[in-house]
């Protein structure tokens, strides 16, 4: 029995007068690949939003690791370990692959201005720490040949890769990814899902959004599926896939959606 | 008492002009996100065209009231053109620019209109006409004039009309719609092209109206008189919430409000230690004040910043 | 991990450096008028590069920034002149003098860096009018500012026993007042060249630019992008409160006028001019716009007296003119400045595709 690593309780948003989540309690455990599914607006990024900060729920609260995620403004729950990536992908798009990870260390690095306009041998060290780190990250999601292209120039599935690599600079407990395989081929997807096996295996949890159903069902080891901002089933894949009210509300119509 | 119904008075007409010139700021702002900077520049324009115009008339022999009335209606087309003028060749091209790009654009529009104006019109202040009469009322120990008068129900009017043509006409809803968003505005067929430039033409036929207000309000014109105008126009659309047109109205007068008492009161209120020359800061202090405790002004709905 | 400068470089830098030296010398020959006006493009340099680490580095439009360097200004004068009788050194006041500036810049960033980017700028441009006003009337009930006539007879800067004001030899050397001055303004400058060069390629500088391109994701990895743009903007203010101390000794005399708005309307024009977030744009857009004003004033008035027999137009207002157009040309048609980066010059041509 692995140990809970976050706890959603009861989290509800609703904006004017659309509830975009209803009380969706959820358990996460450490070190599992957890998949969040559900039709379009069933509520899967609000809910991502509220837990990396970018809202701030209505109702309900976050465990994470023991302790509660209060006041969570974004840069608060990276600093506590919560990574992400975006359905949209947000890079910086006028730096370079490498930058864009280097400036995802800035969480777990210290110089500061003094450091960076005295140069001593501290801030010298940790720029070349840094670096280092950003170039591992670059071939750990096997873009190593393209760490001084800008990022906006990247093809799109190395987009994807960047914003993981991204993310996981910071040094992440729990790493959540909004779709991440939207747009990806299928040997693309392939390689995500490789891609993705390897971070867990390296230690870290995994919150998966996708709408590859295939996917998920063949990579979390739980899944839990919203439907209109209520969590309507929680349980392993196989599970899942035989519930009549996931069935009616998501799988029904069309399984490869 | 006498000197608060004699503030209440005076800042109702000042508010009454800025309300005016607030709704220009909110006109563009609200249909494609601008802050017009130079928006305040065209209003001493509308003065300044309307003064020269009046002044050469009158000169000419005409009557007063006719050569005024000319002068005001060059005015308000002069300013019409220049805020077409200024959409067209300055921020156009930019609507797809970075956010800050058009602001320094329009910076740079405001100091070229000041300085075009102090060349032609000098440096010097000038006498405006005196194009309303002098009459002046007295109630309950508080002091007006016509022309208080006639500024405050010449902007009612001028608001009562500019809510018809948004509510009630089809360029009107064009521009709701633009408002809304742009490009679904754009495929419905609304040409955003003609409902920006509109907006400029409108808030600056305003504009121009007010010019003329201020000037012969206070007597006298002067190349550098929208600058401050302007900001605090702004200040009072911010206040009432960039984009809603009740809003800058009930801003304006608001802010004209909160001037002319705190002007009063400020000697009472600061011990002696600040006299009523701190005039201007207040409207710096409001603005400052709800950007940061309600960045959706008094009366804006709660769209937030968007990021 | 030592870096050394290619043989090129080191020559360019050899060249920059006997130019630097030599200057001063050429400017007197045509005189010490002219060694003032190189003494202020070097102070422009200096506050242009300071506004760029807000502008250029983290993107916040600051039309304010004149009220930080008249805050500086004001401190060297009161506790350096005859107003308070008070005669302070100006290593003890230089440094007030940019955490007072500091200070303020704080206090106006700290509730205002959330808002979004306009918004800034109108209420920035609102705090340096009301530094102004304050300028103009805190003479009475308590004289502290002398209001609207200023303060006058402030302290030259004095390095020791030796005076920047006024001429002083050694030997062969002979170095007047604004020369000596000049010194003093370019080992400040090369300052704050190297603070901007080095803070643009470190961890700082990497989140101020991930800030501009992408607040929430800057957000999402953790960045404290309000702490981040108040570091910003309060180093850009205490690089003005420093030149205004500069500028407060060198001139010995300030007022209200010196710190309007239409000063920070150059400064900006300044950094956006050459290349916002490009040291050497920033350098030549300071110098540019400097100088232009001097050749407008030498060039145009005798041009007009002799095309129409007087002068119609005042070289002030040429001056506010084109500076105004030059904004509004260079929006227009090089968004990126007349001496862009070679990034940020690829990034604007791409958003405005």
């Amino acid at each position: 029995m692995s140990s809970t690593l976050l706890e959603a309780h009861h989290i509800g948003k609703h904006f004017g007068g659309v509830s975009a989540l209803r009380d969706v309690s959820l358990t996460i455990r450490t070190g599992e690949i957890y998949g969040l599914i559900g039709p379009n607006g069933a509520g899967k990024t609000t809910f991502f939003n509220c837990l990396t900060g970018l809202y701030v729920p209505d109702r309900g609260d976050f465990g994470f690791d023991g302790q509660l995620l209060a006041a969570n403004a974004p840069h608060q729950a990276a600093q506590r370990g919560i990574a992400r990536t975006f359905q949209n992908i947000r890079l910086f798009g006028n730096m370079s692959a490498r930058e864009n990870i280097m400036v995802g260390r800035h969480l777990r690095t210290r110089a500061g201005v003094l450091g960076a306009v005295l140069r001593d041998t501290r801030t010298r060290a940790e720029e070349t720490a840094i670096a280092r780190r950003a170039d591992e990250l670059l071939a750990y999601v096997g873009i190593a040949d393209r760490a001084d292209h800008l990022a906006k120039h990247l093809p799109y599935g190395d987009q994807r890769r960047l914003e993981i690599a991204r993310a996981l600079a910071t040094e992440p407990r729990l790493l959540c990814l909004d779709e991440p395989a939207a747009g990806m081929n299928a040997t693309e997807t392939a390689e995500l899902r490789v891609l993705i096996e390897g971070i867990r295996a390296d230690g870290t949890t995994v919150l998966l959004i996708e709408h590859d159903v295939k996917l998920v069902m063949g990579l979390c080891d739980r899944v839990a599926v919203l439907d209109y901002g209520e969590k309507i089933c929680e349980d392993i894949p196989s599970v899942v896939q035989k519930d009549p009210a996931v069935i009616e509300a998501y799988l029904g119509g069309s399984p490869d959606a | 008492m006498e000197t608060l119904l004699q503030q209440l008075i005076n800042g109702l007409v000042q508010g009454s002009i800025y309300a005016l010139v607030a709704l220009g700021y909110t006109l563009v702002y609200g249909i494609m996100g601008l802050i017009n900077f130079a928006h305040g520049e065209v209003v001493m324009i509308g003065a300044l065209v309307a003064l020269s115009v009046t002044g050469a008339l009158t000169a000419a022999g005409l009557p007063l009231w006719l050569a005024g009335a000319l002068g005001i209606a060059v005015a308000i087309l002069t300013c019409m053109a220049l805020g077409w003028s200024l959409e067209r060749i300055a921020y156009r091209p930019l609507r797809h620019a970075p956010r800050l790009t058009p602001l320094i654009t329009a910076i740079g529009m405001s100091i070229v209109l000041q300085n075009l104006a102090m060349m032609l019109w000098g440096r010097n202040y000038m006498q405006f006409p005196a194009l309303f009469p002098k009459a002046a009322f007295s109630v309950g120990g508080a002091h007006f004039t016509a022309v208080q008068i006639i500024m405050v129900l010449t902007s009612a009017a001028m608001m009562i009309g500019l809510a018809f043509l948004v509510y009630r006409t089809r360029l009107g809803m064009a521009m709701r719609a633009t408002a809304q968003n742009s490009q679904v505005a754009g495929l419905m067929g609304v040409n955003i092209d003609r409902v920006v430039a509109a907006a400029f033409v409108i808030g600056s036929a305003l504009a121009a109206v007010a010019g003329v207000m201020v000037g012969a309000y206070y007597e006298i014109a002067h190349y550098q008189m929208g600058f401050m105008l302007g900001l605090k126009a702004f200040t009072a659309a911010v206040l009432g919430g960039i984009g809603n047109l009740g809003g800058a109205m009930a801003g304006g007068i608001l802010l004209g409000l909160i001037e002319a008492l705190g002007a009063g009161y400020i000697g009472d209120l600061t011990g002696g230690f600040l006299g009523s020359h701190y005039q201007d800061i207040f409207a710096f202090i409001v603005l400052i004040a709800v950007l940061v405790f309600r960045p959706a002004g008094l009366f804006g709905e709660k769209t937030g910043e968007r990021a | 991990m030592k870096t050394w400068l290619s043989p090129r470089s080191t020559a360019g830098l050899i060249m920059i450096a006997g130019a630097l030296l030599a200057l001063p010398f050429l400017a007197a020959s045509g005189g010490q008028a002219w060694v003032r006006i190189l003494d202020f493009a070097i102070l422009y340099v200096f506050l242009a590069l300071g506004l760029n680490i807000v502008v250029g580095f983290a993107g916040l439009l600051d039309l304010g920034y004149i009220a930080f360097y008249g805050v500086g200004a004001y401190v060297y004068a009161l506790l350096a002149s005859p107003h308070f009788g008070l005669h302070w050194p100006i290593w003890a006041i230089l440094p007030i003098g940019a955490f007072v500036a500091c200070l303020f810049g704080m206090l106006l960033g700290a509730p205002t860096l959330k808002l979004r980017g306009d918004y800034l700028a109108i209420v920035t441009l609102g705090f340096g009018e009301i530094i102004r006003i304050f300028l103009n009337n805190l003479d009475a009930p308590v004289n502290i500012t002398n209001g609207a006539l200023g303060l006058n007879l402030i302290d030259p800067v004095r390095l020791g026993s030796l005076s920047l004001a006024g001429t002083s030899e050694w030997g062969a050397l002979s170095l007047s007042g604004p020369q000596k001055y000049y010194f003093l303004l370019v080992t400040l400058a090369i300052v704050v060249v190297v603070i901007n060069l080095r803070l643009q390629h470190s961890r700082i500088g990497r989140a101020w630019q991930a800030i501009r391109e992408d607040e929430v994701a800057a957000k999402a990895i953790g960045i404290n992008t309000r702490n981040i743009k108040l570091l910003a903007f309060a180093m850009g203010a205490s690089f003005g409160g420093i030149a205004g101390g500069i500028f407060a000794a060198m001139q010995g005399f300030i007022s209200p006028e010196s710190f309007s708005l239409t000063e920070s309307v150059m400064i900006l024009a300044m950094v956006v001019l050459g290349g916002m977030g490009h040291i050497p744009g920033v350098i030549f857009g300071a110098l540019l716009l400097a100088v232009l004003p001097e050749v407008l004033r030498y060039a145009v008035v005798p041009a007009q007296k002799a095309l129409f027999g007087s002068v119609l137009i005042d070289p002030e207002s040429l001056r506010m003119l084109v500076f105004g157009l030059a904004l509004v040309l260079v929006m227009r048609f090089r968004p990126a400045g007349l001496w862009p980066s070679p990034e940020r010059k690829r990034e604007l041509a791409e958003v405005s595709e």
